[in-house]
């Protein structure tokens, strides 16, 4: 009996107690919860959940072409989610991954079209991704700037500022990079020499899926293994004593935007070059939301992003398999995501009552002990 | 060209279309503002018209009424915004985190309803009977307005006459006082006897109700069907609308007119086959909300305490 | 005698392991001004929370004219017609007057405001009794005596005929103070009975007619004003015979470290919160500031620390003029500042114990290298310090928000003074503790005072600062109004200068 008690003591220790137990632990059950509740919406219009689930498992890695989709849909995800994760560290809510995906996708799309076809591909795919993270570091620094200089809340001006550059890329490809040979609004195909290479034959899983596993250890080296990245983490957790213990909160928080946009400026170069070979109206398919609901799975952490945009990716890449296989609709996924992201909020609420009962409990025990000190003294 | 955008036929059909699509703006602009005004930030009325949009048009399918396919889309919108509320008010999670979360579950949500209800075949679209205009005798056989404001669909008179109600609401009622007293300072509101937990689900209720409905003049009133992501946008102009429109219900009329203006002429022009960068029309209304944010910095016109959660402390 | 309007007995409230008030009587008779006189944290603003519905007792009895009486909410407050005004005013910036004062009120007949009605009876009020404001006026535009005005209005309109005042003379200028007065008297005649919280015996002189000493959640005394003197009143509040439990043996006074000249300061409302405050700190010594909360005292700390600007006037650290460098200059010149209000400025509650404790030099070396964090490093200083600051946490990597307060301030500690600072700023660096962590943080401030460290401590309490300092300045107002050597204080002068008594 006290035996199974010290193993369950042990188990509540690492599974609640920790920091990370605990994140892990609620993420679980976030999804566990979203699963179940997708299971009886399922059941409810009268297909099988199981059958449904397992579709989508296969439908997302039952063969090699399917896990190559998988990888390609998890990679702008994984590489949006990985800047926000940057800015909701810095508490900086940035909902314009989605435009800045756009930018970076834009120019991106106009360095390959202007320099493709002179410069080789060494040379043109590295200029590519450089504009792609600058136009999406220089869309991210607006909102940024308001908010540090005037104090403008950034929620609204990065949602505005999605509007925006959905509007003036719709405007770019319809009238001065219009591929003239079409009849809808795209730019032309970027020349080869552009294009990423595909790294599995027969699929189209591109370089891109690596350049964001790479993207993955930079970001997480950035945010807990340098100084830059400490500095964004205090001025996010408490800005107030970040600047009493001396550091400059503001420059902090426009540098972690313009990474944050930055990330999202190469989730859209990695859709231009690496996936539709030409600029398009459709080129997110709402990458820079679905990657908010990503970021809050994965708690912010890097490495916890690539199973967290694997989960989302392969949710949307099974859809199709679940479709008709089970006969389920495929925006039963796009439910279950919804139904994540509003259990991880919940969980926000979890986390800060298991917290609080941490403390009560080592507030207890630090009593208990002073009393047998207390008792020993005399 | 000029002689086609002045003649009075062009002008009265876009001040028409313009009325007609700042209706649903301004219902769920309306809804938000009362929401916004309690102290609770809804960045989810995207998702939630869509719900409205959904319900209403599944309801009117359904019953052949599209009275009750707008209460239908009313309800629906307050069952979501009530997940919200139980989410901001009683647990006190991030307002921002919540509604990004409501948007995309009402993605879902509605595209997974209505599959399973009218199956996915797209070659025979499902039809809901639509709203018809309502003539206001006398008023409606003047020359000119009388088409233009005398003879519409019944929620652009419901969406215009909420305006001085709501003024009315808020600035000479005593429920207006204590919502306006719940945005400000909840704790002020607390210890003069205010329930500002009770106050603020009674606006997000408002909200999803006005927001629904606002959803069901796209799929009841627009048109009379629905499709994917029907909204499309619209939820998130409405909340630029309150903001540009400085969060008082006249300043929203005027806000929801200008976008509906810039969105209405561009599809006349468009229509008539004038080839204009339309792109940057439909950018106005958000251009707009950002420079006046720049403009009157420092001196928020917004509740004080937006988006702040208060839970009372014993 | 006749039946009191209020009867408290044995009043407990409790939180968490602090008891604000510990079995407190209070009884007020009809047409009296009663003071509740007292100092920070003696327990006088929960006791009337209490009576007001704030709070609910832990324990204790309540009351009103001779009913048992159960306060759960303000509106029960009000309907027993208890009104009080708090020290922060709980008026909304953005309504008017009158509205501000029909707020929450629930008119039978219709669910429409009346605000002409109201506004006429406001008027009427305010006639009555003397007490000017302009129903129509936004709340956000009146100064703050005008505020309070309204304040009150809301009460007397709400029927209140038990008036609780919280420090009401702290936001007002002489003029309205005796304005204010004047209008209490002229209620207390009519009838109405009023509770003055205050800390100033002058108030309780001139004004009052009993006087209730609080002293650390306990009742002191309960006696007529006019049988009560400025001495005894002020012994009585700030308390016993001073002990000295720490052996703080003069030890070598070194060179002056910290120097201000004449910093002056205002606030955006326009009013002053540092007027022409000169004062030096030297190496090995602790310089008391002694004082009632907000006159000043967080203000002086945040200027020197550099967190805020002074409007004139300059700071001098060794003999150098710092005025206009900014906070991480200063950190690096051996400034270290603890905070008033560490989940405001001292700690980051979500990051670990280790993070919170590197901050300060998280970018220097040994803990940096090249721009990167140097893990072995910060574990192994944290260790230390967890180790020798004795804070208790099950890892370094804990999170700060999982600690208990005073191991939280102990961290806070560690962190600022582990850089064996010249200058130590502490403001109320005990505040909220246990009495082991406080005493703890006591030797070890001495400590530092040892090792030669210029140390600017400020407090509250007063016996904290008795025990602690070498020399003593005591602030009201934005201004220095006594300064002594501790071994020739005499504790009713001070006394007198924290109630504002000594200009």
């Amino acid at each position: 009996m006290t035996k199974q008690r010290q193993y369950i003591r042990t188990l509540q220790h690492h599974l609640l107690w920790s920091d990370f137990g605990r994140q892990v632990t609620t993420a679980v059950m976030a999804i566990a919860a979203a699963l179940l509740l997708g299971a009886l919406c399922i059941a409810a219009i009268g297909a099988s959940p199981l059958k449904a689930y397992g579709a989508i498992i296969s439908g997302a890695f039952g063969n090699t072409n399917a896990v190559a989709e998988t990888a390609v849909k998890a990679a702008p995800l994984l590489l949006a989610g990985l800047g926000l994760s940057v800015a909701y560290r810095a508490n900086m809510w940035n909902i314009g991954a989605e435009g800045q995906i756009f930018a970076g996708g834009m120019a991106a799309a106009v360095t390959a079209l202007t320099l493709g076809t002179q410069l080789p591909a060494a040379v043109v795919i590295p200029l590519q991704f450089l504009a792609g993270l600058t136009a999406g570091a220089l869309w991210a620094f607006i909102p940024a700037i308001l908010k540090t200089k005037l104090g403008i809340d950034e929620i609204i001006n990065t949602i505005m500022l999605n509007y925006i550059a959905v509007l003036a890329v719709g405007w770019l490809i319809q009238n001065p990079l219009r591929d003239p040979s079409a009849g809808f609004p795209r730019t032309s195909m970027i020349p080869e020499a552009s294009q990423l290479p595909i790294i599995l034959a027969r699929t189209r899983l591109h370089v891109g899926v690596l350049i964001a596993l790479v993207f993955v250890v930079i970001i997480h080296v950035v945010l807990w293994k340098s100084t830059l990245g400490f500095k964004i983490r205090t001025a996010g957790d408490n800005p107030g004593a970040a600047r009493a213990c001396g550091i400059r909160v503001n420059r902090v928080l426009i540098i972690s935007m313009l990474i944050s946009g930055g990330m999202a400026g190469l989730a859209g170069t990695i859709q231009v070059t690496g996936l539709h070979f030409r600029m398009i109206q459709d080129i997110s398919g709402g990458i820079g939301f679905s990657a908010i609901a990503v970021t809050l799975l994965a708690n912010n952490q890097p490495a916890a992003l690539i199973l967290s945009a694997l989960f989302m990716a392969a949710l949307d890449v099974g859809a199709n398999t679940m479709q008709y296989q089970a006969d389920v609709p495929v925006a039963v996924v796009n439910l279950i995501q919804g139904l994540v992201i509003l259990f991880v909020v919940g969980r926000e609420f979890l986390y800060r009552r298991i917290t609080r009962r941490h403390q009560a409990f080592s507030e207890k025990q630090e009593k208990l002990s002073h009393a047998a000190e207390g008792a020993k003294e005399q | 060209m000029w002689e086609v955008l002045a003649s009075t036929t062009f002008v009265i059909g876009l001040l028409q279309a313009a009325l007609r699509t700042a209706t649903p703006l301004l219902l769920a602009g309306i809804g938000e503002l009362y929401g916004e005004r309690s102290g609770i930030l809804n960045i989810g009325l995207e998702g939630i018209m869509l719900i409205g949009c959904l319900f209403g048009f599944m309801t009117a399918n359904m019953t052949g009424v599209p009275a009750l396919g707008i209460l239908a889309g009313g309800a629906a919108g307050i069952v979501i915004a009530l997940i919200h509320g139980v989410l901001s008010i009683s647990l006190g999670v991030s307002q921002v985190v919540s509604g990004v979360g409501i948007n995309i579950l009402c993605t879902g949500l509605s595209l997974t309803i209505y599959r399973a209800v009218f199956g996915a075949s797209y070659s025979d679209l499902p039809r809901a009977p639509g709203m018809t205009p309502v003539q206001i005798p006398l008023l409606s056989d003047l020359p000119v307005i009388g088409t233009l404001l005398f003879s519409q669909l019944p929620l652009v008179y419901i969406a215009f006459a909420l305006v001085p109600v709501t003024w009315f609401v808020l600035y000479r009622s005593e429920l207006g006082l204590k919502i306006r007293a719940c945005g400000e300072h909840p704790m002020a509101a607390e210890t003069v006897g205010i329930h500002v937990a009770r106050i603020r689900y009674l606006c997000v209720v408002i909200t999803g109700f006005l927001t629904g409905i606002g959803g069901t003049f796209l799929s009841l009133g627009l048109l009379n069907f629905f499709r994917d992501n029907m909204t499309a946008g619209r939820g998130w102009i409405a909340i630029a609308v309150v903001i540009f429109g400085r969060w008082k219900p006249t300043g929203i009329m005027g806000a929801a007119l200008v976008f509906g203006l810039a969105s209405a002429f561009q599809m006349r022009l468009q229509a008539i086959g004038i080839d204009v960068p339309y792109q940057f029309l439909l950018m106005i209304p958000y251009v707009l909300t950002m420079l006046i944010l720049i403009v009157t910095y420092g001196r928020s016109a917004g509740p004080a305490a937006l988006g702040k959660p208060f839970i009372k402390e014993q | 005698m006749e039946q009191p309007v209020v009867e408290m007995k044995g009043m407990v409230k409790r939180f968490g392991s602090l008891t604000a008030v510990d079995r407190v009587d209070f009884t007020l008779q009809k047409g009296t001004i009663h003071a509740l006189l007292g100092e920070n944290g003696a327990g006088k603003s929960t006791l009337m929370n209490l009576l007001a519905g704030l709070y609910q007792p832990d324990e204790g009895k309540i009351r009103i004219n001779g009913e048992a009486a159960v306060i759960h909410s303000p509106r029960d407050a009000y309907d027993r017609k208890i009104g009080m005004v708090h020290q922060h005013f709980m008026l909304i910036p953005k309504l008017t007057v009158a509205e501000n004062i029909i707020l929450g009120l629930q008119t039978r007949s219709s669910p429409l405001l009346n605000i002409k009605d109201a506004s006429g009876q406001i008027r009427e009020l305010s006639q009555r009794f003397g007490i000017q404001a302009d129903p129509d006026a936004l709340v956000e535009e009146l100064t703050s005596g005008e505020q309070q005005r309204v304040e009150i209005l809301k009460m007397l309109y709400r029927n209140a005929d038990i008036l609780i005042l919280d420090e009401p003379t702290a936001v007002l200028t002489p003029q309205e103070v005796s304005s204010l007065f004047q209008v209490l008297r002229k209620m207390a005649g009519q009838g109405f009975s009023i509770i003055l919280i205050t800390h100033k015996l002058e108030e309780v002189l001139s004004l009052c007619d009993t006087v209730d000493i609080l002293r650390d959640g306990k009742k002191i005394d309960s006696r007529p004003a006019s049988e009560s003197d400025r001495n005894s009143l002020a012994r009585m509040m700030v308390g016993r015979e001073v002990l000295l439990e720490y052996d703080r043996l003069s030890g070598e006074q070194g060179e002056t470290v910290l120097e201000t000249k004449g910093i002056s300061a205002k606030g955006s409302d326009g009013r002053d919160l540092l007027q022409d405050i000169s004062l030096q700190v030297r190496a090995g010594e602790i310089l008391g500031v002694a004082g009632v909360s907000g006159n000043g005292q967080s203000e002086l700390a945040k200027t020197c620390a550099g967190l805020r600007r002074a409007d004139s006037g300059s700071i001098l650290c060794s003999g150098r003029d710092i005025t206009g460098t900014s906070i991480a200059q200063r950190i690096r010149l051996g400034i270290s500042y603890i905070p008033d209000d560490r989940h405001a400025l001292g700690m980051f509650p979500g990051m670990g114990v280790a993070d919170n404790l590197v901050v300060k030099q998280h970018d220097r070396p040994p803990f940096s290298r090249r721009g990167f964090r140097r893990e072995s490093a910060i574990h192994s200083s944290a260790d230390k310090l967890i180790d020798s600051y004795n804070i208790r946490t099950t890892s370094r990597d804990t999170s700060m928000r999982s600690l208990s307060g005073g191991n939280q301030q102990k961290a806070v500690l560690a962190r600022e003074l582990s850089v064996s600072p010249q200058v130590i700023i502490a403001d109320q660096p005990t505040r909220g503790l246990d009495v082991g962590a406080i005493e703890y943080i006591h030797q070890l401030l001495l400590e530092h005072r040892r090792r030669n460290a210029a140390v600017l401590l400020i407090s509250t309490e007063l016996d904290e600062i008795l025990n602690l300092s070498d020399r003593i300045i005591v602030m009201y107002a934005g201004r220095i109004t006594y300064t002594c050597d501790t071994d020739s204080a005499d504790i009713e002068q001070i006394g007198l200068a924290m109630a504002g008594e000594l200009q």
